[in-house]
C-alpha cells in the first residue's frame, strides 16, 4: 500500500482555485451584521480549529441525509396512518383535534389482515433503525452549530431557527417515541399529543430544509462516486475539499477511518437496532432477539403463552366479574339481550389465525375461536349496520371501550372470541370474551368484553 | 421588478422565496403552538423539545467526543498502522453499539417506568441490565475476534 504518500497535512487546504465564493453576504443592516461577525466570543476561533475529523464534509452529510430523506417520510406517514386505523371518525384516535394536521379520512380496511401490523410495525421499527443515521447527520453538521457569526442576515437568522425545529423535533420524536414503547412515561404530559403534534413541527422543518438543501445534497452526491468510496481504505482517505457551507474541517486531521468504514459502522449500528426490534414479531423462540424489549419476551409457555398489552389485575377485572354469572348484553335500536357464555358457545363458532398488533410496534399471530360478530348483530335483530360499540368489564382506562367500523363489524374473520388455540381465553387474554378484527389496532380488540351495542342507519 | 428582487435579496440575505417557505412553516409551528398553548403540560412538552436539541448537542455529543478522545490517545489504541485494521476502531465500534443500545434501551436497563410496565406486560425490568452487559461483552468479543481475523489476514498477504 502506498504508506510512503505525503501524509495528510494538518494545515488548511491551500487556497488554490475557487474559494467558497458562495458564501452569504452579509443582509441589511450590514454594519450590525459585520460587528456581530467581527466579535466572536472568546475561544470562538479555537473551537472552529478543534473539528479535526476529515471525514466530515457534504458528501458524507449528504449520504446519511438522503438515507433520511427516504426513511423519515415513511416514518411519518406510516404514523399518520396508524393515526386513522384508530378511527378518527368515533373520537377514538389521540389526539382528538387535530385540525387540518391528518391524512384525508377513510374507513381503516380490514383486509390485508396485517395491515396495521405492516403500518406500525415499519413505524416503530423503521423509527429505532433510523436513529444512528439521525445520530450520524447531526454529527457531521455539530460544527456549524459553533460557526462565527452564527447569522449573516434575516435570512439566516430564520433559518436557523428552522433547524432548532428540525433537531429539536426529530430527537424529540425519537424520544417520546422509544419512551412510550417501553412503558416510561418520564415526561409528564400526553405522549398522544405530544408526538402527533411533534411530527407535523418536524414535518415542517424538513420541508423548510428539504427545500433549501436538495441542490446542494444533489451537487454533494455527485460530486463522488459511491463506487471510489466504497474501495477507499483509510489510508487513502483524505478531506472532501473546502465547502461553502464550511462542513469540512479547515485543519482536518489524519483519518483514524475511512469514509467506508465510518458507512459500515452506522449502517452496522442500524442494522444491529433492527436486528433486536424486528423479534417484536416473530412467535416461538425468534420472539427472544428482541433481547431489550418488553415484547422480545414471553409471558408464559403454551396455548395461551402469548404477549398481552394490559393485565386484568391492571385494569381492576376479576374472577368475580366473569364467573358463571357473567352476561353479554348486546343491544340494538330498543331491543336489548344477554346472553351467557356456554349461550355463546352454542352459537355457530368460527375459528381464523389473525395477528393482534399493538401500538409499541410488537405482533403476535394466533388461532382464535368464537362468534362472528354479524352474528351477533342478527342474534340482536340488528339491521343496516353502520358501526358497533364494544365495552368492557374494565371500569377505567383509555381503551375499556372501542368503536368499529361497519366493515369490521361484519367482515367474516371478525370475531368475539371466546378461545385461542384450542383452549379457553385466560383471563389476561380477555376471559369471557374478547373481540379479535382483522388488522385493527390491538388496543380496540377489546378484552373482557361485556357489551356490544350495535348502530344501525335507520336508528336500529 | 430584477432590480426590486435585488434589493430584496441583499437586504434580507435571500429570495423572497425564501421568506415564502420559511413564513408559511412558522404558520404551521405557530397553529400547532397556539393549539397546544392550553393543554396544562403545555410548558413540559416546549422544554423536553428545546431539551432534546440542548441535551444531544451539549451533553452527548461533547460525552462521545470526549470518549473518543480518550480512546484514541489510549496507549494500546494509538498504535496506527498505515493501512490494515487498526485496533482503535476495533474498540471504537463496539463501544459506540453498547452506548447506543444504552441510549436505546434505557428505560427496561434502568428499570424506568415500572408500574405501567407491569400493567402493560404483567412482567418485570429485571433481565435487561443484564441482558445489556451480555450484549455488550459479545459486541466487543465479536470486534476482537474480527480484528485478531483481519490481522491474520492483512499479515498473510
Amino acid at each position: 500500500m502506498s504508506a510512503e504518500r505525503t501524509p495528510p497535512a494538518g494545515d488548511p487546504p491551500a487556497e488554490s482555485g475557487r474559494t467558497p465564493l458562495d458564501r452569504p453576504a452579509y443582509g441589511f443592516p450590514r454594519r450590525w451584521w459585520t460587528f456581530l461577525a467581527e466579535h466572536p466570543p472568546p475561544g470562538a476561533a479555537t473551537v472552529n480549529r478543534r473539528w479535526r475529523s476529515p471525514l466530515r464534509g457534504p458528501w458524507l452529510t449528504s449520504v446519511y441525509g438522503l438515507v433520511l430523506l427516504v426513511g423519515l417520510p415513511l416514518v411519518f406517514l406510516t404514523g399518520l396512518l396508524d393515526y386513522l386505523a384508530y378511527g378518527p371518525q368515533f373520537g377514538q384516535a389521540f389526539p382528538r383535534d387535530v385540525g387540518w394536521l391528518r391524512l384525508p379520512p377513510f374507513d381503516w380496511p380490514t383486509r390485508p389482515s396485517w395491515l396495521f401490523r405492516l403500518t406500525q410495525g415499519l413505524h416503530v421499527g423503521l423509527g429505532i433503525t433510523l436513529v444512528p443515521i439521525v445520530l450520524a447527520k447531526l454529527w457531521s453538521v455539530l460544527p456549524k452549530l459553533f460557526d462565527w457569526p452564527p447569522a449573516r442576515s434575516v435570512a439566516q437568522v430564520l433559518e436557523r431557527l428552522s433547524l432548532l425545529l428540525l433537531v429539536g423535533g426529530i430527537l424529540f420524536e425519537i424520544v417520546t417515541g422509544l419512551l412510550d414503547i417501553q412503558y416510561a412515561y418520564l415526561f409528564g404530559f400526553d405522549f398522544y399529543t405530544a408526538h402527533y403534534f411533534g411530527a407535523w413541527v418536524f414535518v415542517a422543518a424538513l420541508v423548510v430544509h428539504v427545500s433549501l438543501r436538495l441542490g446542494r445534497m444533489r451537487t454533494a452526491l455527485r460530486a463522488r462516486s459511491l463506487a471510489r468510496e466504497l474501495a477507499t481504505p483509510r489510508a487513502d482517505t483524505r478531506p472532501e475539499p473546502p465547502d461553502p457551507d464550511k462542513l469540512v474541517a479547515a485543519r482536518p486531521g489524519p483519518a483514524t477511518m475511512s469514509r467506508r468504514g465510518a458507512l459500515a459502522l452506522v449502517g452496522g449500528l442500524s442494522l444491529l437496532l433492527a436486528a433486536l426490534t424486528v423479534g417484536q414479531h416473530f412467535d416461538g423462540p425468534w420472539r427472544r432477539t428482541a433481547l431489550l424489549l418488553p415484547r422480545g419476551r414471553q409471558p408464559g409457555t403454551g396455548p395461551t403463552g402469548f404477549p398481552i398489552n394490559r393485565t386484568a389485575a391492571a385494569a381492576g377485572v376479576s374472577a368475580a366479574d366473569t364467573g358463571p354469572g357473567w352476561r353479554l348484553t348486546l343491544r340494538s335500536g330498543g331491543r336489548t339481550v344477554t346472553v351467557d357464555r356456554p349461550g355463546l358457545l352454542a352459537m355457530a363458532q368460527h375459528t381464523v389465525t389473525l395477528p393482534i398488533a399493538c401500538v409499541e410496534g410488537w405482533s403476535t399471530v394466533q388461532t382464535w375461536t368464537g362468534v362472528r360478530l354479524r352474528d351477533l348483530a342478527a342474534r340482536a335483530g340488528a339491521d343496516g349496520i353502520t358501526a358497533a360499540h364494544v365495552r368492557s368489564l374494565e371500569k377505567a382506562g383509555l381503551f375499556r371501550q372501542a368503536t368499529l367500523q361497519a366493515n369490521q363489524v361484519l367482515d367474516a374473520d371478525s370475531l368475539l372470541a371466546l378461545r385461542v388455540n384450542g383452549i379457553d381465553l385466560t383471563l389476561d387474554h380477555g376471559f369471557p370474551a374478547r373481540v379479535i378484527v382483522p388488522a385493527l389496532p390491538g388496543v380496540h380488540c377489546t378484552k373482557w368484553v361485556t357489551e356490544i351495542e350495535f348502530r344501525g342507519r335507520a336508528g336500529g | 421588478m430584477g432590480e426590486l428582487a435585488a434589493r430584496f435579496r441583499s437586504a434580507y440575505g435571500a429570495s423572497a422565496g425564501h421568506l415564502l417557505l420559511l413564513t408559511g412553516s412558522f404558520a404551521l409551528v405557530g397553529w400547532v403552538v397556539l393549539r397546544l398553548a392550553g393543554e396544562p403540560s403545555a410548558g413540559r412538552m416546549l422544554l423536553w423539545f428545546v431539551g432534546a436539541a440542548i441535551a444531544h448537542d451539549f451533553v452527548l455529543f461533547p460525552v462521545y467526543g470526549l470518549a473518543d478522545r480518550v480512546l484514541r490517545d489510549a496507549p494500546g489504541a494509538r498504535a496506527t498502522p498505515p493501512s490494515g485494521p487498526t485496533p482503535l476502531n476495533h474498540l471504537r465500534a463496539p463501544a459506540l453499539a453498547s452506548g447506543l443500545l444504552f441510549l436505546v434501551y434505557l428505560p427496561g436497563i434502568l428499570q424506568l417506568g415500572r408500574p405501567t410496565y407491569l400493567a402493560a406486560s404483567g412482567q418485570d425490568q429485571r433481565p435487561f441490565l443484564g441482558r445489556w452487559l451480555l450484549a455488550t461483552a459479545a459486541l466487543f468479543v465479536a470486534s476482537g475476534v474480527g480484528y485478531a481475523v483481519r490481522w491474520w489476514w492483512a499479515r498473510r498477504r
